[in-house]
């Protein structure tokens, strides 16, 4: 296979690993304030802390990893979502020392936990609507972004914000629902109906709006023979989320998390039908963007060598904090 | 707000300003991290509580040091495309690969082996959580070694040719691009002035103490160590760093001309100038305080060696000649009070007085936060010495910048201002608490505080939490 697109699969791959590990940690921050300060709000958090800077390196290799394989597509979508981009990093800054500070002040608790709210949501927001940003096109001329700073502005990537926010939610209610008990897991399956319905509904906005903001994406979804292949997205998520709402209403535990995982998968396979082969929308494809073949054989050395390591031992991270967190004997 | 303002001016100090701020944590952590590997593994080796009372004392500050690089460092990931989207197009293809390495063969290790290191103790075992203490360390050690492949790429490049966009793209060997001419030297400089920078700080802090308590056992080994290290590793960066200069003058000779004040050529032996001030209008150094000959003896090796100075030059090449001349004298003056106070602290061990020298431990404490102060220097001088350009010769800085608007980048740095300084200035001061209590016997790890510490990292999560923290908040 050519190799950018083997680049462009792990480039998507690390992006979809970010998107729900750190998902879910984002989701927990964003449902944050609606659990009971001190035992809830303390298992809540406790249940991502081992993890949670695993999750987010991904975000630097999806970062990294766009400017190695595809430079010209970093060169223009930050460029174009600028203050997206720049909200994002300045509220993952709260949302990280949150995790620290916290617990050295018991004094300013409740302030820092506010900021792990604020700083969960705007990143979560931010996200979605760099997303929705990309999909609804960037101008671009002369190898460079040729808009003004506000173009990402609209209501498609205000949706876009508002559904993936509401994913996030979803995967964040649905990890603690596995990893918590008590009146702190009680209060988790409640909040996770809450968000499966606003994912869903939003989801469904989004992939009807979604046809009309390009003529490309109407092409891809509503022609014969695509529309063959394209449609078993939509099917297949309506069959999970009928699982989703049953699991939740029978109380499963790890089964919900597992399925809100799966709607996202279906979300990036609807992305993916939706963008291929282009990674700007409607300006530049795979190839146009692609680093040179001594580039992508040279890290793609390195990947091969070091990614079956780094998926072991973050493997073995989840393994080793296992169970529910309020479980004795963690350690 | 800002609609006057010179987007590109705007986007370098926003740039400046996040890096400067972020390498003061990694300055202390890479240092932080391999002294708590050999407190560990003396620990081990010896047996002695005080070593593992000194590995949990410091443990905890590291956690709080690494959370903030992490956050930090994020910021820098992104800083390229949104700042300098041109020079990513332009030289993505040369760095990326090498800024992909780091990720997965640094980030990944280091946040892979943190949860452990931190918290592990009782889980793993001594010999495996040292076994994770020491990857963490080399983790940090790794991320230095590529990202500061790429920055000595940037200021003397090889190994790379010109694609028909305007790219550069690599050549046939990617060992020319990463061992790069200036890359060694930087590499050597860079990693023994953060273990200074921690040696400074450990130091300070066991003179804080012995100036509180000189019977302090626990004070007293830490700042003894931090002594050792001073005594021993102020010369040899001072001796790398003079190689640093030799090679800087080789491949960027124009940066040693503003780094040395030399406006005019000088054909028969340059003098070294120790103060002055530059002025770059007139291309003169006012009040200079010089020794004859002497930067022709320490630049060529010999008093008669003529030297070009900034006049064989077109002035639109010369960097901010004040700044990297100021810069400059603020690290080697550093550099050089390091070296005195490690003198100091062998003559008091000499004279048996080392814990007994309030001076020398007054002394001590006012070195403290000098190692940032001349990592930063340093970086300045590095940095502002290479412009006008990003890729040294190749790329100007005014063609690197990303096509946005001035009010856009000056918000943006006025957010990143205001959030840094409150977020990290109330990490450090979590930071100076912690020092501020005396280290002692049966020092808590993480483990056992009320709440443990969360940090970047693999902690162990509830079931700990305890009575107290149940009621909390
Ligand atoms: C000489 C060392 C050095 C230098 C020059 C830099 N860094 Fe750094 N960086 C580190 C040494 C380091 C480190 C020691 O590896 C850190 C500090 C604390 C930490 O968590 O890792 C780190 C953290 C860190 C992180 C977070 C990693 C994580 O998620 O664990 C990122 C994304 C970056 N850095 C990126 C950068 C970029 C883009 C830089 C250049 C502009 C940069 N760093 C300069
Ligand atoms: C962590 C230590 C570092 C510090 C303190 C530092 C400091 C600075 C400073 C002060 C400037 C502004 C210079 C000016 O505009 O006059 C600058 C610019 C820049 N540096 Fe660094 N730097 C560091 C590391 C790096 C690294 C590792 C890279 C590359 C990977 C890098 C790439 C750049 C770029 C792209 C610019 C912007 C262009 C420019 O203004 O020159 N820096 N840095
Ligand atoms: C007194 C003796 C010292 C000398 C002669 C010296 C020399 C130099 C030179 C020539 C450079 C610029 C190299 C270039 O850009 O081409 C440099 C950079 C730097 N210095 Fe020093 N230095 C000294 C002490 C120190 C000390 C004590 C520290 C910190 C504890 C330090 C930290 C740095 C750093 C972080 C840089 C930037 C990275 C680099 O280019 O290596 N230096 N030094």
């Amino acid at each position: 296979m050519d190799l950018t697109v083997i680049w462009a699969i792990i480039i998507a791959f690390a992006v979809f690993a970010y998107v729900v590990m750190d998902g879910f940690d984002l989701g927990i921050g964003i449902l944050f304030p609606s659990f009971k300060p001190g035992t809830e709000r303390d298992q809540a958090m406790n249940s991502i802390a081992p993890v949670w800077d695993g999750n987010e390196t991904w975000l630097v290799l999806g970062g990294g990893g766009l400017l190695a394989a595809f430079p010209l597509a970093y060169a223009v979508i930050l460029p174009a979502t600028y203050p997206l981009i720049i909200a994002m990093l300045l509220a993952l800054v709260f949302r990280g020392v949150a995790f620290e500070f916290r617990w050295r002040d018991p004094a300013h608790r409740p302030f820092w936990d506010m900021a792990f709210f604020g700083g969960s949501l705007v990143a979560a927001m931010a996200q979605g609507m760099t997303l929705g940003a990309l999909l609804q096109g960037i101008e671009v001329v002369d190898r460079a972004y040729a808009g003004s700073w506000w173009d990402w502005l609209t209501p498609y990537t205000l949706l876009a914000g508002l559904g993936v926010t509401a994913g996030y939610a979803l995967l964040g209610a649905c990890w603690l629902v596995w990893k918590i008990r008590g009146s702190g897991q009680d209060h988790a399956y409640r909040l996770a109906i809450g968000a499966a319905v606003a994912t869903l509904v939003l989801l469904v906005a989004i992939s009807l709006y979604t046809p009309f903001v390009e003529a490309q994406y109407f092409r891809r979804w509503f022609t014969m023979p695509n529309i063959l292949f394209a449609s078993q997205v939509p099917l297949l998520t309506a069959i999970i989320s009928f699982l989703l709402f049953r699991g939740l209403l029978k109380r499963q535990e790890a089964m919900p998390f597992l399925l809100s995982l799966a709607i996202f998968l279906l979300g990036m396979i609807g992305l993916a039908i939706s963008m291929w082969p282009y990674v700007v929308p409607d300006s530049l494809t795979i190839w146009d963007a692609a680093a040179p073949h001594r580039s992508q054989v040279f890290m793609l050395i390195g990947v091969g060598l070091t990614m079956p390591l780094i998926l072991a031992y973050t493997g073995w991270a989840y393994w080793v904090f296992r169970g529910k967190v309020d479980e004795a004997g963690y350690h | 707000m800002f609609e006057n303002a010179d987007a590109l001016l705007l986007a370098r100090f926003q740039f400046a300003f996040t890096v400067s701020f972020h390498f003061i944590f990694p300055a202390f952590s890479i240092g932080l991290a391999s002294y708590l590997a050999v407190l560990e593994g003396l620990w081990l080796k010896t047996g002695k509580p005080l070593y593992l009372d000194l590995f949990k004392y410091w443990l905890k500050i590291f956690a709080i040091t690494f959370a903030m690089g992490v956050v930090s460092g994020i910021v820098m990931s992104y800083q390229f495309g949104t700042n300098w989207a041109v020079f990513s197009d332009r030289a993505g293809p040369v760095i990326g690969p090498l800024m992909a390495y780091e990720v997965l063969t640094a980030f990944f290790l280091e946040a892979g082996f943190l949860g452990v290191m931190l918290f592990g103790m009782e889980k793993v075992g001594k010999k495996l959580h040292f076994a994770a203490t020491c990857m963490v360390a080399l983790g940090t050690a790794v991320s230095a070694f590529w990202i500061l492949s790429v920055n000595s790429w940037m200021q003397t490049p090889v190994g790379h040719e010109f694609g028909a966009n305007g790219q550069f793209l690599p050549g046939p060997s990617w060992w020319t691009i990463v061992f790069n001419p200036s890359f060694p030297y930087r590499l050597v400089h860079t990693v023994i002035a953060a273990y200074l920078t921690t040696a400074m700080v450990v130091g300070a802090v066991g003179a804080w103490h012995l100036l509180r308590d000189r019977s302090n056992a626990h004070a007293r080994k830490m700042f003894s160590m931090a002594m050792w290290m001073a005594a021993l590793v102020a010369p040899v960066q001072i001796f790398a760093g003079d190689m640093h200069g030799l090679n800087t003058l080789e491949h960027q000779p124009v940066k040693v001309m503003a780094m040395e004040g030399h406006f005019q050529s000088h054909p028969d032996g340059a003098p070294l100038i120790l103060f002055g001030i530059p002025d770059s209008q007139a291309n003169v150094i006012h009040y200079a305080i010089e020794i004859p000959k002497a930067s022709s003896l320490i630049l060529k090796h010999s008093l008669d060696a003529p030297l070009a100075g900034l006049d064989t030059v077109p002035e639109d090449l010369h960097p901010s000649v004040g700044i990297v001349f100021w810069s400059f004298r603020i690290m080697v003056g550093i550099g050089l009070g390091m070296l005195g106070l490690g003198l100091w602290s062998l003559l008091a061990r000499w004279r048996g007085k080392l814990y007994d020298w309030p001076w020398l431990h007054r002394a001590a404490l006012v070195m403290g936060p000098s190692g940032f102060v001349a990592v930063i220097a340093g970086w300045v001088t590095t940095e502002v010495g290479r412009q006008p350009w990003t890729v040294y010769g190749l790329l100007r800085t005014a063609d690197s910048v990303s096509p946005l608007d001035a009010p856009a980048v000056g918000l943006s740095l006025l957010a990143f201002v205001v959030v840094y300084f409150t977020v990290f200035g109330v990490g450090t001061w979590y930071i100076l608490r912690l020092m501020n209590a005396a280290p002692h016997s049966h020092e808590e790890g993480l483990e056992h505080e009320p709440a443990p510490v969360r940090t970047a990292g693999i902690t162990p999560a509830a079931g700990q939490l305890t009575a107290d923290d149940r009621e909390g908040a």
